[in-house]
């Protein structure tokens, strides 16, 4: 046969062939609409942001964002209360996005969070005014060059960067998709679908714009690193399994089902690839949540992201997160969970110590609190390790508690100011419950949750997580977690020391007085961190009912 | 008839509720209302004492339960009463005794400023003790147990602006701490034992409890009693308890409180029965202390003082029945009774005396007092010859039956515990002797009252002058009329009772009894009695009657200078439990700061430098960080893949 024909019949052969029709993907749109809102809100966002003028801009996108952000609410509310957290719970999209208990309720934290998040990025108040403009934390104009001319004339026009909103609303959706992945590919999209808004995020401070741009830089090259990992052990497994599914990889690893794909014959069910692939989708992971060793940039970008953004993302990221991580663990591979316990016994050990002990000589508020994170993160794993459902809903509940805690912590911290913007120096701490006791009080309780003194949501939640520990056969971790938990404890009360029983410096920073908007966040912080910690039944039973993942 | 025995607690304890939380508007009424209640809650007795007559030997117990008090699990504790023929003599004798002291202390504290208040703790007294006999479960007897000491201390301490008041008022409540642990510890492990501590139940089952631990509960119980009833080892603070008012001498300790470690081994004596080596050491702590008690008795110049060693004689008389077991039992609780009499009448004149002395303690300025005060003279002569055991008086009775029963133990130790006992005797007659020629014979040693420097005065002196000789006189009806009631009973009671061993057959049904095997003759116990009854008053005699007493005392042999010492009973607790206790604290003091302290701070010092190490890894450089990343990662895929190969 000559050349021409071969080409000819190739011809021939796809033209006598009916073209296949691909088939449509079926989406149940009104299941994944909390996320469908939250992105079209994002949208308007960005639409507003073109189209409407400067001088309302700030207050249409914050009134987008709240609003998209509350419909959001209302439908995971009703997703819930519609069943889809129990016995309705599915697969949806193509098997795609899960909508099932810990995924509704991951969300629900995560939209609340963001929404009083919202309301810190919306502060005007606090930064003394520009020109006679009211400005927030945000950079006049970010591609300026800190401390150029253009940065200047920038803030003389009295520019400000309301573009914060529609990236908040971007990263709220990857976020809200992060937790209910169901297949390693949603997972990977949802990952950079959050992580790209916060990394611009965190260079857009209005002060110290260097610090921020560098806590930027960090975050974005550290954080690709971490999504190369988790990519290569995304690949390793489809190697592995032959699918990205969930629970495709689940059936293949607990070897009821072998994928006939001839292509893979190789390499299906080698077990070289699934742990590999394993170890790295979990590091990418854990990176995310901030464990150790994966936590370095978590103090340097906590540090100079502006204030409420650090709030925001170490609540809402590490919700999302650890939802994820429950997810894979839980869905994907119980079957293996004798090869992943003991590497994640270890991992918590390390973070527990390392945030605990570390940020024991932390003289930053927000490194302090950022070191925190990294204690509290290994706490948390104590419970996911628990394997069991009740470890499952003890770190629902921890998150949700936890979130709060710290929206509320950082919201406080960017009250406390001196010429320089922010005092974060714990230095200029000192003494600062005589000078303004309400606000050095309401830290204390934040500090307090922190530490897991009863009648606070802290306590609830940490009681909770290592019960589930215990119970799960992890004693040695509950051990670890109450020693760290000790060491914890001493530098939280340092600091409510430092307020209420050292001499106020005569220099010393003042308090602002926030808006209704920071007001208001705070008063939710303490209110949710008073009542989960007076009355955790009715929370932890709503935990518990959203313990069960759909498969 | 059952609702009635919880009114028994209640009266006085509503009396003392109304007293302490009415205030000084109820000053002028207070005493006469406490008398009131104490009175009623008598009344009340003798009613449920003659309805408990009118049913036959076995029916005669009576129980209620008021309320379950704590349900929790397995765990059940009811606030019930039981009043059974043991009971009830308790009952009479506190209801009784205590009726005639509060008419007392009417003209006693007439002066007193706080004499609301001290009829006040006198009715919570009351109740406590009734609390204690009737209930029907030792967590509840420890509920009676506990207030009586509560009550004790706060009247002890009556007179709190004396230290040596303060100070006596805690030392007995420290000293009964000591038993009080003992009987806590005791229920526990009577829960632990019987699964309750329920009297009935308890007792029912103590023989298939293990002889080691009834032993255990016993030997507890005998440390509680210890406590409460002053017995060596914890006698210590009866004699300084004496600086409270007459009154709560008579009462509490004397004719009530003081017999509850009585009572406790009586109620526990199933217990007992099955432990004989807790028995044997129950009777060692009576015999012991009767001699003690007995001694320091001799000793002592103050008036309250000897009493007190008296009654911690007295009682060591009743530990030691009590330890006989059945065979003692009743002669116990007999000789109780009409020592509540006796004792109450002696400390009831005592007071008498004090009274018409400017509060004169030492017996060596009293004398010659016969003709100035004759019917507390009579009184309280006729309390002297019953406790000595003369002929036809109650100690006569009760005594000589305890000292058969001693006997009657058998063998060497019924020899031994029948010579102490019989020795007891004679000390007893010898020291009561020597109050009695001190006190009422003899010449005039009276002197100026004691100036408001010395602390031994009482407040009332200052009202009545000092400085001046006192002109002794007699008391008022209020404080007579009870004197010869008590005096009436001390005479009476121990015949009445031993009339067709009428207390025997009363108390049978409920402690039992049995007749020992004696090696010597009732005839045989009695003439001995009498014989070193005789050489006691004939010693004393000699010594005090026939020759004029010194007003200071003489300086004396060194067994005297000890005996005055109490037989070193605080020098003995101050090297062992003080010295030893500061050196324990120190010791302990000294391993917090060191031990502990520098582990605490060593290992705070450990954290803290290895924070400062670990947080130079955190370097700034972004290379270094993905470098920890790597690294991270690199483990972890190891980590994964070992765990497979191991």
């Amino acid at each position: 046969m000559s050349h021409v024909e071969t080409v000819h019949s190739l011809w021939t052969l796809a033209a006598a062939e009916a073209p296949k029709k691909i088939p449509g993907p079926h989406i149940e749109y009104v299941q994944l609409s909390p996320t469908l809102i939250v992105l079209g809100a994002a949208l308007l966002g960005v639409l507003a942001e073109a189209f409407l003028p400067r001088g309302v801009r700030h207050r249409a996108q914050l009134g987008l964002a709240a609003l998209g952000l509350a419909a959001a609410f209302a439908a995971v509310v009703a997703l819930a209360a519609g069943g889809y957290a129990s016995d309705k719970s599915h697969v949806a999209a193509m098997g795609a996005v899960a909508v099932d208990g810990p995924a509704l309720f991951l969300q629900g934290t995560i939209l609340l969070v963001a929404l009083v998040a919202v309301f810190t990025f919306a502060e005007r108040r606090l930064d003394p005014a520009a020109d006679g403009r009211p400005v927030d934390s945000f950079a006049a104009q970010a591609a300026a060059v800190p401390g150029g001319d253009a940065e200047r004339e920038a803030v003389a026009a009295g520019m400000v960067t309301t573009e914060v909103f529609p990236l908040v609303l971007f990263a709220v959706g990857g976020m809200l998709v992060f937790p209910a992945a169901d297949d390693l590919l949603t997972l990977f999209v949802a990952l950079e679908v959050f992580s790209l808004p916060l990394y611009i995020l965190c260079g857009l401070a209005r002060r110290q714009r260097l610090l921020s741009q560098e806590s930027a830089v960090k975050y974005f090259l550290l954080g690709a690193f971490s999504s190369a990992f988790l990519l290569f052990g995304i690949a390793l497994l489809y190697g592995y399994a032959g699918t990205v599914t969930y629970a495709g990889i689940a059936d293949v690893v607990s070897g009821t089902t072998r994928v006939m794909d001839p292509a893979l014959a190789g390499s299906t069910a080698n077990d070289a690839l699934l742990l590999v692939g394993v170890a790295m989708v979990l590091m990418g992971l854990l990176f995310k949540v901030g464990a150790v060793p994966f936590h370095m940039w978590t103090p340097d970008v906590y540090q100079g992201a502006p204030t409420p953004v650090t709030g925001f993302m170490a609540a809402a990221t590490k919700v999302a997160a650890f939802g994820a991580l429950l997810r894979l663990l839980y869905v994907v591979l119980p079957g293996m969970r004798w090869d992943w316990r003991p590497v994640m016994w270890g991992v918590a050990i390390v973070t527990m110590l390392v945030g605990a002990i570390v940020a024991v000589t932390q003289t930053d508020v927000k490194r302090l609190l950022a070191y925190s994170s990294i204690a509290h993160a290994g706490f948390i794993l104590a419970g996911v390790i628990a394997a069991t459902p009740d470890g499952v809903s003890s770190v629902l509940f921890y998150l949700a508690a936890y979130s709060f805690v710290t929206l509320g912590a950082f919201a406080v911290v960017t009250l406390v100011r001196d010429a320089g913007g922010e005092a974060t120096h714990l230095s200029k701490w000192a003494g600062l419950g005589r000078r303004s006791p309400l606000v050095a009080a309401v830290f204390a309780v934040f500090l307090l949750a922190f530490a897991g003194i009863p009648l606070t949501s802290g306590f609830a939640g940490k009681f909770a997580v290592f019960k589930a520990a215990a119970q799960g056969g992890a004693a040695p971790l509950v051990i670890v977690g109450v020693l760290s938990s000790a060491i914890a404890a001493f530098f939280y009360i340092r600091v409510i020391v430092l307020m209420f029983f050292s001499e106020p410096k005569a220099d010393g920073p003042t308090v602002a007085v926030p808006s209704p908007l920071t007001s208001s966040a705070i008063a939710i912080g303490v209110a949710v961190t008073l009542v989960l910690g007076l009355a955790p039944q009715y929370f932890l039973e709503l935990a518990g009912q959203a313990g069960v993942f759909v498969r | 008839m059952e609702n009635l025995i919880g009114t028994l607690v209640l009266v006085p304890l509503l009396g003392a509720g109304v007293l302490l939380c009415g205030g000084r508007r109820l000053d002028r009424a207070g005493h006469w209302i406490g008398t009131f209640a104490a009175a009623l809650s008598f009344v009340i007795g003798v009613v449920l004492f003659a309805d408990m007559l009118g049913r036959s030997g076995e029916d005669r117990e009576l129980a209620a339960t008021v309320f379950s008090w704590v349900p929790v699990g397995g765990f059940r504790a009811d606030v019930g009463f039981q009043l059974d023929q043991l009971s009830m003599t308790f009952v009479l004798l506190i209801t009784g005794v205590g009726s005639l002291i509060h008419l007392y202390s009417v003209g006693y504290m007439a002066h007193d400023e706080r004499r609301r208040r001290f009829f006040g703790y006198l009715n919570l007294f009351l109740a406590a003790m009734l609390l204690l006999v009737l209930a029907d479960n030792y967590l509840l007897l420890y509920v009676g147990w506990e207030g009586v000491g509560l009550a004790s201390y706060l009247l002890i301490g009556f007179w709190q602006h004396k230290p040596s008041a303060a100070t006596a008022a805690k030392k007995a409540f420290l000293v009964n701490r000591v038993g009080d642990m003992g009987l806590s510890i005791a229920i526990m492990l009577m829960f632990t034992t019987f699964g309750t501590f329920a009297f009935g139940p308890v007792l029912e089952n103590a023989d298939k409890a293990g002889e080691g631990r009834l032993t255990a509960i016993g030997l507890l119980l005998l440390l509680a009693a210890c406590g409460k009833s002053a017995q060596v080892p914890l006698q210590s603070w009866l004699g300084d308890a004496m600086e409270g008012p007459t009154p709560v001498s008579a009462l509490i300790h004397a004719a009530t409180m003081v017999t509850a470690g009585v009572y406790l081994i009586t109620r526990s004596g199933a217990i007992f029965d099955g432990a004989p080596d807790a028995q044997t050491a129950v009777v060692t702590v009576g015999a012991v202390t009767l001699l003690f008690g007995a001694i320091v008795g001799c000793a002592k110049d103050d008036i309250k003082k000897a009493l007190a060693g008296s009654t911690m004689s007295q009682i060591g008389y009743m530990v030691l029945a009590a330890g006989l077991g059945p065979i003692g039992y009743p002669f116990a609780i007999m000789h109780l009774v009409t020592h509540g009499f006796f004792k109450a009448g002696l400390f009831l004149g005592a007071g008498s005396v004090m009274h018409a002395m400017n509060d004169e303690v030492d017996m060596r300025r009293y004398g010659g007092l016969r003709r100035y005060m004759p019917i507390t003279f009579v009184t309280f002569g006729l309390g002297y010859l019953a406790i000595i055991g003369f002929p036809g008086l109650s100690g006569f009775f009760s005594k000589d039956k305890i000292i058969e029963a001693a006997f009657a133990k058998g063998g060497t130790e019924g020899w031994i515990l029948g010579g102490a006992a019989l020795l007891g005797a004679a000390i007893t007659a010898y020291y009561m002797t020597r109050v009695m020629l001190l006190t009422f014979f003899g010449e005039k040693r009276w002197q100026p009252a004691p100036s408001p420097e010395e602390p031994g005065a009482e407040p009332a002196a200052e009202t009545r002058g000092e400085g001046r000789m006192p002109h002794p006189h007699e008391s008022p009806k209020v404080m007579t009329i009870p004197m010869i009631v008590l005096a009436a009973g001390s005479v009476l009671a121990g015949g009445l009772f031993s009339l067709n061993d009428a207390f025997l057959t009363w108390l049978e049904p409920v402690t039992g009894h049995e007749e020992g095997h004696s090696p010597v003759t009732a005839v045989q116990v009695t003439t001995a009695t009498l014989v070193v009854l005789f050489v006691g008053v004939a010693l004393a005699w000699a010594q005090y009657g026939r020759r004029p007493v010194p007003v200071t005392a003489p300086p004396g042999s060194l067994p005297v200078r000890i005996a005055r010492r109490d037989l070193l009973q605080d020098d003995i607790n101050h090297i062992v439990l003080v010295r030893g206790g500061e050196h324990l604290t120190r010791s302990l003091v000294y391993v917090d700061h060191t031990l502990v302290d520098g582990v605490v701070n060593g290992t705070a010092a450990a954290v803290g430098g290895l924070s400062g190490r670990m947080r130079r890894l955190q370097n700034g450089f972004a290379r270094s960080y993905a470098v920890s990343m790597f690294g991270g990662a690199a483990v972890l895929i190891a980590a994964t893949l070992l765990m497979r190969a191991v």
